[in-house]
């Protein structure tokens, strides 16, 4: 099993509501977030274009927070998702200065914080919060080892790209172009 | 014209708008780690070859302050942590991966083995000093049996800390100033060179004071042959490299990089040191002040440059 999360950026308009569902589910500290917009302006006007992308951590497969952490409370849990042990997590800020996507954060408590895919959820059968609200259905969450799941299926079709490959972390978002 | 504009709606504390989760604490641990390490590579190293009588600041004096700068040290890195109260869950695991977990380990062992190195030679140094218990008593005279295995765990620990500053941040493949290996190298020979400084200071015989002043002047070649051959490499690297070496090349640490510690922490006591060599009468604390000075400044510099450096993706 392998979780993974596609993104269209054809569909999605950065209304930040995968964000502020996210903010909810997880009880996120005001001021910080686990899921963020970027818009990407390109070109001089009039020819212009855009790319808005729902970004979030890459559970990437080769985790660079994974191998740089000391006490082993960053790991691969279910489905490959990289989670953080809260009480082992002595705060150290290896695993946040080794994330080529800044996706971690020190949380107000101490420990280290990141986005799970929400796998409270996720292990009951739902998607990720983010996924279940987005109003425009851009974003498809599920398993790329199951050539059935929508995911595989949309992959198969549409181009995509992943972010920062050359930093060979194997990240497992993939954007769709 | 291409004109690329990226808004994030990110706005994390600490990590954006760049990177800024180490603070002073980590750069001054990598400071004093560096002169401790080098200062016991030196009194295990000569101790070794039998140079009791001919170098005793190095041996002897000098390793009296490692204990308290690796206690300071070890501070500032709980100092650091965010989540202090469960800092023992690092000496619960060992990760061969991970810089962090061993360089946590061999403080553990370092600063044990200094700490005992001292108070093997504090009769010597302190004249009339006794040991308040029977058993310290006891303690010292079996540690003085085995003085000579100790020297040589000591030095292979030492080699380990010196090292390790580099790694812990060359490790890191998300910020581009950070990883390259030449880091490791340069970060042990400047931690040997204010190692010497600090042993030059304490150097009573003009002897010593010679042979380790000219041990410093290697080192300073080496520290800036390393630092060349780094923005080479950069130079001939990946974009984000590129960028990364620029940030020393007219961009934001320029000035205080190549003033601080190429010119006053590298050239200027290479410089006083051959005067001093070749004759002339030159104050021993000046040289020494200038080439601590360098080196922290070097390990600030590169810390905090380093977490300013990142891939950035369009």
């Amino acid at each position: 099993m392998r979780f993974a999360m596609a993104i269209d950026t054809k569909k999605c308009v950065g209304c930040s509501d995968c964000v502020v569902a996210c903010q909810t589910e997880n009880a996120v500290p005001i001021g910080y977030c686990r899921d963020w917009i970027v818009e990407v302006n390109d070109g001089t006007y009039p020819q212009l274009e855009m790319e808005i992308r729902s970004e979030r951590c890459n559970q990437c497969s080769n985790s660079p927070c994974v191998r740089c952490c000391p006490t082993t409370a960053s790991h691969y849990d279910y489905g490959g998702i990289v989670l953080v042990t809260k009480h082992k997590c002595i705060g150290c800020g290896a695993c946040i200065a080794s994330c080529p996507y800044d996706a971690r954060y020190p949380h107000p408590k101490g420990y280290v914080d990141k986005c799970t895919f929400c796998v409270h959820r996720v292990k009951e059968g739902l998607p990720p919060a983010c996924v279940a609200v987005c109003p425009t259905k851009c974003l498809y969450f599920g398993d790329t080892d199951d050539s059935r799941s929508e995911i595989s299926q949309v992959l198969k079709k549409r181009k995509y790209k992943r972010l920062i490959p050359e930093a060979g972390t194997n990240p497992n978002l993939y954007f769709l172009i | 014209m291409r004109e690329e504009l990226i808004i994030s709606g990110r706005m994390n504390p600490m990590v954006d708008p760049t990177l800024n989760i180490w603070h002073w604490q980590i750069p001054l641990y990598l400071f004093v780690g560096g002169v401790a390490a080098g200062i016991l590579f030196f009194a295990s190293l000569y101790y070794i070859m039998g140079r009791e009588k001919k170098y005793p600041a190095a041996i002897k004096w000098a390793p009296m302050l490692t204990p308290f700068l690796l206690i300071i040290g070890l501070g500032a890195l709980f100092l650091d942590l965010n989540h202090k109260a469960f800092f023992w869950q690092l000496y619960l695991h060992i990760r061969f991966e991970s810089p962090m977990s061993w360089g946590a380990w061999a403080l553990l062992v370092i600063t044990p083995l200094s700490i005992v190195w001292s108070a093997t030679w504090m009769k010597e140094v302190f004249p009339g000093w006794h040991w308040k218990y029977p058993i310290l008593e006891e303690l010292e005279t079996f540690f003085i049996k085995y003085r000579f295995v100790i020297a040589w765990i000591m030095l292979l620990y030492a080699v380990i800390l010196g090292v390790y500053t580099g790694i812990l941040l060359s490790a890191f493949n998300a910020r581009p100033l950070w990883n390259t290996s030449i880091l490791g190298p340069l970060f042990f020979a400047s931690s040997l060179s204010t190692g010497a400084a600090v042993i030059m200071l304490m150097a009573k015989s003009h002897l010593e004071r010679n042979i380790f002043s000219r041990i410093d002047l290697i080192m300073i070649a080496i520290e800036l042959f390393l630092i060349v051959h780094m923005f080479m490499g950069f130079q001939a690297s990946t974009q984000v490299q590129i960028d990364a070496a620029n940030m020393f090349l007219g961009g934001p640490y320029t000035e205080v990089f190549w003033i601080f510690v190429v010119l006053i922490g590298l050239i200027l006591p290479a410089f006083l040191e051959v005067l001093e060599l070749i004759g002339y009468k030159i104050p021993i604390v000046i040289t020494s002040t200038l080439i601590l000075t360098g080196g922290i400044f070097l390990r600030f510099i590169i810390v905090y440059a380093g977490q300013a450096s990142r891939y950035l993706y369009e």
